[in-house]
């Protein structure tokens, strides 16, 4: 009989380490997921283009105080009204005013100011950084690593107690000692039964993960009739994302902008020349002009004759829907970026950065739950801010100034909810 | 109040009984026994192979193989592999459609003359929903009908294109112009006469088409006939007044007596929408001053308005003129003397009548569904006695629904017959179906030479017409109706025609040789009227358009020339035979004019709660004759139900009966509009029988009712699928509250005793019944918490509120074979309780209405026993159903105490991830209805905002969630708080009497708190002593009579009743309206000493 004691003792330390690794990477991206869900949505993920805020990258350099720069972080309202110089400078970068993080503490603010440097001076991913879905492949290379590494060690731990136990019955018949003729390890009871719950583990985590993420379709970026570059647009272009998608200031839905809305621009812009090389998911280089042509295709337009031009010929263009909800899901646009102020990168990523469009959340039921227990609501109806819509939540206003309540996030009013979503 | 397991101590109280069923009546505990169970089926198990799982062979193994198979093939369904989805945008967006977002656009629902200025509610360019219009005349009301037409828009038995019979076969003819080409020779050639025959026709630009029309042909006619013609009050008046026209009937202004003589005005008669609307004006009561209108009915059966009287009273439909010119007589009408009325009770009501209307004269109405002319003869001369014109009837603006006269029709037919007819083109008539000599009819249209129909289906008389050229859906047509003089509803398109069909009018004006499209003769006609194109846009929008400021009301000038030959003519008129059969209109169906509609066909009949059917409703004592034991448990459990053979007018048929309390004893009645054509579509042959037969043609009119006819027992059985057997309350108390009148002014506070009694019994320390008498936490709402009342007196039980959740929630047709089954969807219904005697449960003396749909329990027991949470609770108090969390364990549905919540036993909806699911052998095969409704073109009838359930999940009332979600999201668009401007259910702005109101119970200035602020001594909550602690509350039902019911001891403190039994007891019976009031104030000053009434003050 093998003594299965010390076989346990090893198994037990190399699951232990595995666990302690990937406890180690989850906390290593706290200032990036902070970054994400408070910051993102006006400052750009590459630290170095301005959006709605400006660009984040050596911003710690840039102001005088760093514990200035932390009470602008939690309450920038109050560091311009105490007349701070360079508070009231930066104010006046954009008519937007920044959010208030007043409950953010001070090393949450340290983690995302040393994701911030990380990230600007090329620590953290590189230019990688940019898409989660390679973010993604790296952890998964490592894992491969990590898995090589423990069949491995397995592997020697496997031959050496094999080695061990032939040496023990060498000495035994050395000595005199009758032993009875050892059990091979595929007939071994104990090898069988530690090799199916390992097989068990193992099997039900990748079928259980594989089946939650049946139908998730986390950086589908397929191919579309028309190469359209949302980076050329949006980003390059300045175009905001309510030009054309004005729906979703309205409704659920944002809608694909109608052909009719392109020829707004294209009946003048009929070449693509001046801006970056485009190239596609398979990195063949893309001719913009000759996208443009299909354009006109579908609009029915000749460049040559623009005044002939009869809107009415123009034929829809089938786009590929990158983005979907199952049926049971509501979803509404308008809720989110006329009266949540959220910013469609918050859901959509960088896509002012994106050539093909691919989906860059995983629009799964934890993420959406997740934001909605993070976001805060703007309950400050009496001045022009907040909406005078929850003015009717009268018992929160109640506990907030009797300091029960700091702030009230979507899940205080309901957003967690079967019935938000599902109807 | 829901007392049944009483007969023992309660031998000489004289108590209301209320109950669903014969058999709850009169044999309770057998009827609780085999009620008790949720589900009643067995489980199908046997038919693995014949046996039990559990004896079958190597069921395990069986086992397994399926769960494998089952667990590939989910796995395989749910497929790794996600489908391309493709988003199109349109090519070039319209500026004012937004996806995604519902508009609303006026339009006016015309049917059969019936005019009701709606709002169609269009999501995506497809109108989804019909909501009433608030600046209309009929102030934003609607009934199921209206509710229901929607979906005969995504009817597949439309008539797709234009056809010309060839042979026997209809083919199509590929263009218009062909059409035009290939029938203006025909019509020209035809010769004689052109006649149009149509329903009542109150458009004035389809009458200016029509004139047009005329002045092309010369020979031309126009012919108007209804189904069910109100022939004879139009001939009445023009004795009585001069005029062929119906004045304005005010209920709004009948304050203190209404008498109907079989007139159902709440449900079919007339403009049941307005009536409704100002009958409940009158029936809605102040607590502090409580009066209300008091309601007398005479009719033949338990009709859904009868259901509604304070006091009915049965008598047979022969002797409809003996009881009205009876009642003229007692009131002293002038040249009217009093025929012999030998029933005791009748004759002692007809003289209460008389006494009350010479008391409330000037507010008071008498009307009458009598298709004889002599009868409306005498109903004039009655309201012109107690002073009704001017005040409660208005000559000023006379109505415009019916103007069709039975004779016109008949002289046509001899027309035809004598073949001087070259041409006849229908319009929404159909006698073939509807005619009483139909055969003649058909046999007059074979000699005509060319017949065109421009029907949108292929009903009776299209079937036999050599062209069809079908004209639109008034949802995609345009026009108008004129309601009555000067008030105009206008119709615009809310969708492109789905089909090749085509406005009639427009054929009309291409066959004058008029080339216009009906659109622009229609703004042109309008532009000249209105003055500007402006003007003309404004009413498109408003959808209605009124002519000037209403003129004071008019009494006309009556004159009672006719009521003497009237009188004689009633006296001669022949008696009755043995038994008598009368014809009548349900709310679903009416005349039949919405044939293909399985909303209304699965519409639970408002009385006899049965769907899909027509049926024979006997008297009890009927039944006796017959031999039926109606009053066993076997009746009412199992559907099947006798079947008789009557032999009434030309019919013979053989129809299965139903039994129903306060029928008049030797009438049947049975309902139109059932027995349709085959060729309407499969859904619908065989439902119900055709019983137009039954009615006569007397040389005037047409009379609804046959005299002299025979039944018999057929000896077999059918099956009847009534949906309201099933459901038990487990014998508990307080679902209905109702008492009369005069019994609240004498005890106001029994209720809130009640109420009160709670409080005392289970929360003492707190004084918080909803905090103290509970194990479980209080659910907290901080912003918003919905809530709903209903006032139990203003439902009339019309179904218009189950018809618009259908259409709102999706709520899938079942079909009648899974109603059968007890499967039925509705997320709403409406109970109805016939209300007796304690000791004589025969003797009706009502009925409530009581709508009942999930209650959104802030303590609600379904939500305890969900294993996997997919029933919670919100923070705004609504009871959540999360369908794709639900695993189908119905624990939900057996410990609701309403019995409220709905299985998707089948897949109904076609959602389900396996394809074609829906005729799977061990769920039994659905019926064609529900593949009738899962059609890809009657789909698009859905609401995209909520979700199509799938087979296995449960489902109910959601307080239509997505619209509060859409409300909140208008107000935080608008950045305002919510207030009741933002929110609207389906079912309460449908509702014509306003009996529900819905909204936000924490807003101080909302109309719900408003009616529970103003009604706190009629409010209840049903079950409340269990703690649900429901967010919808009712409002007792007041019935308006002088009957005092003696106040039920508190359930549940036996002390109480306990000493009322001791009170009562000395006493005898508690007085009837009918006995003298000087006993009843002697009982009155009794009864209040039972009660701790001192305990409010």
């Amino acid at each position: 009989m093998i003594p299965c004691k010390p076989t346990l003792q090893r198994l037990t330390l190399l699951f232990l380490s595995i666990f302690v690794l990937s406890a180690v990477t989850v906390s290593a991206q706290d200032g990036k997921t902070l970054f994400v869900s408070k910051c993102q949505s006006c400052h750009a993920p590459d630290m170095k283009t301005g959006s709605t805020g400006p660009a984040l990258g050596g911003v710690e350099d840039r102001w005088p105080d760093k514990q200035k720069l932390h009470e602008w972080i939690r309450n920038n309202k109050a560091l311009i009204a105490s007349g701070y110089p360079y508070a009231v400078e930066i104010s006046k970068y954009s008519p937007t005013a920044m959010d208030l993080f007043t409950n953010i503490t001070d090393p949450e603010i340290d983690a995302i100011l040393k994701y911030i440097n990380d990230v600007n001076t090329g620590v953290i991913g590189g230019k990688k950084t940019e898409k989660d879905s390679e973010n993604g492949k790296e952890s998964n290379q490592n894992a491969v690593i990590f898995g090589v590494i423990s069949l491995i060690l397995a592997l020697i731990a496997f031959i050496l107690m094999y080695v061990n136990s032939n040496l023990k019955k060498l000495s035994d018949d050395a000595e005199g000692i009758d032993r009875p003729e050892p059990v091979p390890f595929y007939r071994n009871k104990v090898y069988l039964a530690l090799f199916a719950i390992v097989l068990f583990i193992v099997g039900g985590f990748f079928v259980s993960k594989g089946m939650i993420g049946l139908n998730r379709q986390t950086g589908y970026a397929p191919k579309q009739p028309i190469y359209y570059s949302h980076k050329v647009h949006a980003g390059i272009n300045q175009i905001n994302c309510l030009y054309c998608h004005g729906n979703a200031w309205e409704s659920k839905t944002a809608a694909i902008p109608s052909v009719n809305v392109c020829m707004n621009c294209h009946k003048t812009i009929q070449t693509y020349s001046k801006g970056p090389k485009l190239y596609d998911n398979e990195g063949m280089e893309i001719n913009g002009t000759a996208e443009i042509a299909k354009l006109y295709e579908y609009a029915g337009f000749d460049p040559k004759k623009p005044d002939a031009w009869d809107p009415s010929k123009a034929k829809p263009i089938e786009w590929v829907k990158i983005h979907n909800l199952p049926d049971h899901v509501y979803f509404n646009h308008s809720q989110h970026i006329r009266v949540g102020n959220v910013q469609c990168q918050t859901c959509h990523g960088d896509i002012t950065g994106m050539d093909v469009v691919h989906q860059a959340s995983e629009l799964s039921m934890g993420w959406c739950v997740n934001c909605h227990r993070q976001t805060k609501v703007n309950f400050n109806y009496s001045d022009s801010t907040g909406n005078q819509f929850y003015s009717i939540y009268q018992k929160f206003h109640d506990d907030i100034k009797s300091g029960k309540m700091d702030s009230v996030s979507v899940k205080d009013i309901g957003g967690l909810e079967c019935q938000k979503c599902h109807y | 109040m829901i007392k049944l397991k009483t007969a023992a101590n309660s031998d000489n109280m004289s108590q209301n009984k209320y109950w669903q069923s014969f058999a709850e009546a009169n044999d309770p505990e057998n009827f609780k026994g085999r009620n008790q169970d949720e589900f009643r089926e067995e489980l199908p198990f046997e038919d693995f192979d014949g046996k039990g799982l559990i004896d079958a062979k190597a069921p395990r193994r069986d086992f397994l193989k399926y769960l494998g198979f089952s667990t590939a093939a989910a796995t395989l369904a749910a497929s790794c592999k996600v489908p391309v989805r493709k988003a199109i945008p349109f090519a070039n967006k319209p500026e004012n459609i937004v996806p995604g977002e519902v508009k609303y656009y006026a339009t006016t629902y015309i049917q059969d003359g019936d005019v009701v200025p709606v709002l169609a509610r269009v999501r995506d360019g497809r109108p989804i929903l019909i909501e009433g219009n608030d600046l209309s005349f009929v102030k934003g009301c609607t009934t199921a009908r209206i509710q229901a037409s929607v979906l005969d828009l995504y009817d597949k038995n439309r008539v797709t294109h234009p056809k010309h019979k060839k042979g026997n076969e209809f083919t199509e003819i590929p263009t218009f112009e062909a059409l035009d080409k290939e029938l203006g020779a025909a019509i020209r050639n035809a010769g004689g006469e052109v006649v149009l025959l149509t329903g009542t026709i109150n458009s004035p630009s389809a009458l200016q088409v029509i004139a047009d029309f005329k002045a092309a042909y010369p020979s031309f006619r126009h012919v108007q006939y209804d189904a069910v013609s109100h022939s004879a009050m139009l001939l009445a008046n023009e004795a009585s007044f001069g005029s062929r026209a119906i004045p304005s009937y005010k209920f709004e202004n009948a304050r203190k007596v209404v008498v109907s003589f079989g007139a159902d005005f709440l449900g079919t008669w007339l403009s049941p929408v307005e009536f409704s609307h100002g009958f409940a004006l009158n029936r809605r009561i102040n607590e502090d001053d409580p009066k209300m209108v008091r309601h007398f009915q005479f009719e033949s059966f338990l009709s859904m308005t009868g259901a509604n009287a304070d006091y009915r009273f049965n008598h047979r439909p022969s002797e409809t003129g003996a009881v009205v010119a009876a009642l003229a007589a007692a009131l002293g009408v002038p040249g009217v003397s009093a025929p012999a009325i030998t029933d005791a009770k009748l004759k002692a009501g007809i003289e209460q009548v008389a006494k009350e209307l010479n008391a409330g004269k000037g507010e008071s109405l008498v009307v009458s569904d009598s298709n004889d002319v002599n009868v409306q003869v005498l109903i004039n001369a009655i309201n012109s006695h107690i002073g009704s014109y001017g005040t409660t009837i208005d000559w000023s603006a006379p109505v415009k629904y019916r103007q069709g006269i039975d004779k016109d029709l008949a002289d046509l037919v001899a027309a035809m017959q004598s073949g001087s007819v070259g041409t006849l083109m229908i319009y929404g008539a159909n006698p073939v179906y509807t005619w009483p000599e139909a055969k003649k009819f058909e046999d007059a249209l074979k000699r005509v030479k060319v017949s065109i129909s421009f029907n949108d289906r292929i009903d009776e008389t299209t079937a036999l017409c050599q062209y069809i050229v079908p004209s639109n859906h008034y949802l995609e047509s345009w026009g108008d109706a004129e309601a009555r003089a000067g008030q105009i509803g206008f119709v615009q398109p809310t969708i492109f025609p789905l089909f090749k069909t085509r406005q009639w009018q427009e054929s009309l004006l291409v066959w004058a040789g008029k080339n216009e499209l009906f659109e622009d003769y229609f703004r042109n006609f309008w532009i000249a009227r209105l003055g500007s194109a402006d003007a003309y846009n404004k009413a498109l929008q408003d959808g209605v358009w009124t002519a000037a400021e209403a003129t004071t009301a008019s009494a006309g000038s009556f004159n009672g020339g006719a009521v003497a030959g009237a009188v004689a003519a009633i006296g001669a008129a022949p008696k009755g035979g043995a038994k008598e059969v009368v014809l009548y209109q349900n709310v679903a169906l009416g005349s039949g004019s919405h044939p293909g509609n399985p909303w209304l066909q699965e519409l639970p009949d408002p009385i006899t709660k049965a769907t899909w059917d027509n049926y024979a409703m006997i008297s009890a004592s009927t039944a006796d004759e017959l031999k039926i034991d109606y009053k066993s448990n076997d009746y009412e459990y199992y559907p099947n139900k006798p079947v008789i053979k009557i032999k009434a007018g030309n019919l013979e048929v053989e129809l299965p009966i139903l039994v129903v309390p306060g029928m008049d004893k030797n009438t049947i009645a049975v309902a139109l509009g059932y027995g349709r054509a085959a060729s309407l579509g499969p859904v619908y042959e065989n439902v119900g029988k055709n019983v137009y037969p039954v009615s006569s043609f007397n040389g005037t009119t047409v009379s609804l009712y046959a005299t002299n006819a025979t039944v018999e027992r057929a000896g077999r059985n059918e099956k009847i699928a009534q949906t309201q057997i099933h459901t038990s309350y487990e014998d508990r108390v307080d679902v209905v509250r109702e008492t009369s009148l005069a019994s609240f002014i004498k005890d106001k506070h029994e209720i809130k005793d009640y109420r009160d009694k709670l409080v005392n019994d289970y929360a003492k320390n707190t004084g918080s019944f909803r905090k103290e008498a509970t194990l479980y936490g209080d659910h907290e709402a901080p912003g918003i918490k919905w809530g709903m009342s209903i006032d139990m007196n203003a439902c009339f039980g019309c179904g218009a509120c189950v018809i618009a959740c259908h259409a709102e929630n999706n709520v899938p047709v079942v079909g009648k074979r899974e109603v059968l089954r007890y499967h039925d969807m509705h997320w709403l219904r409406i109970d109805r309780y016939y209300v007796s005697d304690e000791k004589d449960p025969n003797e009706l003396k009502g009925v409530v209405f009581q709508p009942m749909m999930c209650q959104h329990c802030d303590n609600a027991p379904c939500e305890n026993v969900c294993p996997v949470a997919a029933t919670n609770h919100s923070s705004e108090g609504i009871n959540q159903m999360a369908y794709n969390r639900c695993i189908g364990t119905r624990y939900c549905a057996n410990n609701c105490p309403y019995k409220v919540r709905r299985f998707n036993w089948a897949d109904y909806t076609g959602a389900d991830s396996f394809k074609n699911n829906q005729d799977q052998e061990l769920v039994g095969k659905l019926d064609i209805a529900v593949h009738h409704m899962n059609d890809d073109l009657t789909r698009m009838v859905l609401n995209p905002d909520v979700t199509v359930r799938s087979r296995g999940v449960m489902e109910k009332c959601t307080f239509c969630v997505q619209r509060l979600q859409a409300a909140k999201l208008d107000a935080k668009k608008a950045g305002e708080p919510l207030k009741d401007k933002h929110v609207r259910l389906a079912c309460s702005s449908a509702c014509a009497a306003d009996a529900i109101v819905f909204g936000n119970v924490n807003d101080k200035d909302s109309a719900i708190n408003e009616e529970r602020r103003k009604n706190p001594l009629r409010t209840f909550y049903v079950l409340e002593q269990i703690h649900t602690l429901p967010n919808i509350s009712y409002l007792a039902k007041i019935r308006n009579t002088d009957e005092l019911i003696p106040r039920k001891g508190a359930h549940g403190g036996g002390g109480h009743e306990e000493g009322g039994h001791g009170e009562e007891k000395g006493h005898g019976e508690a007085p009837h309206a009918e006995q003298g009031h000087g006993e009843k104030e002697h009982q009155e000053s009794k009864l209040p000493s039972t009660q701790p009434a001192e305990a409010h003050h």
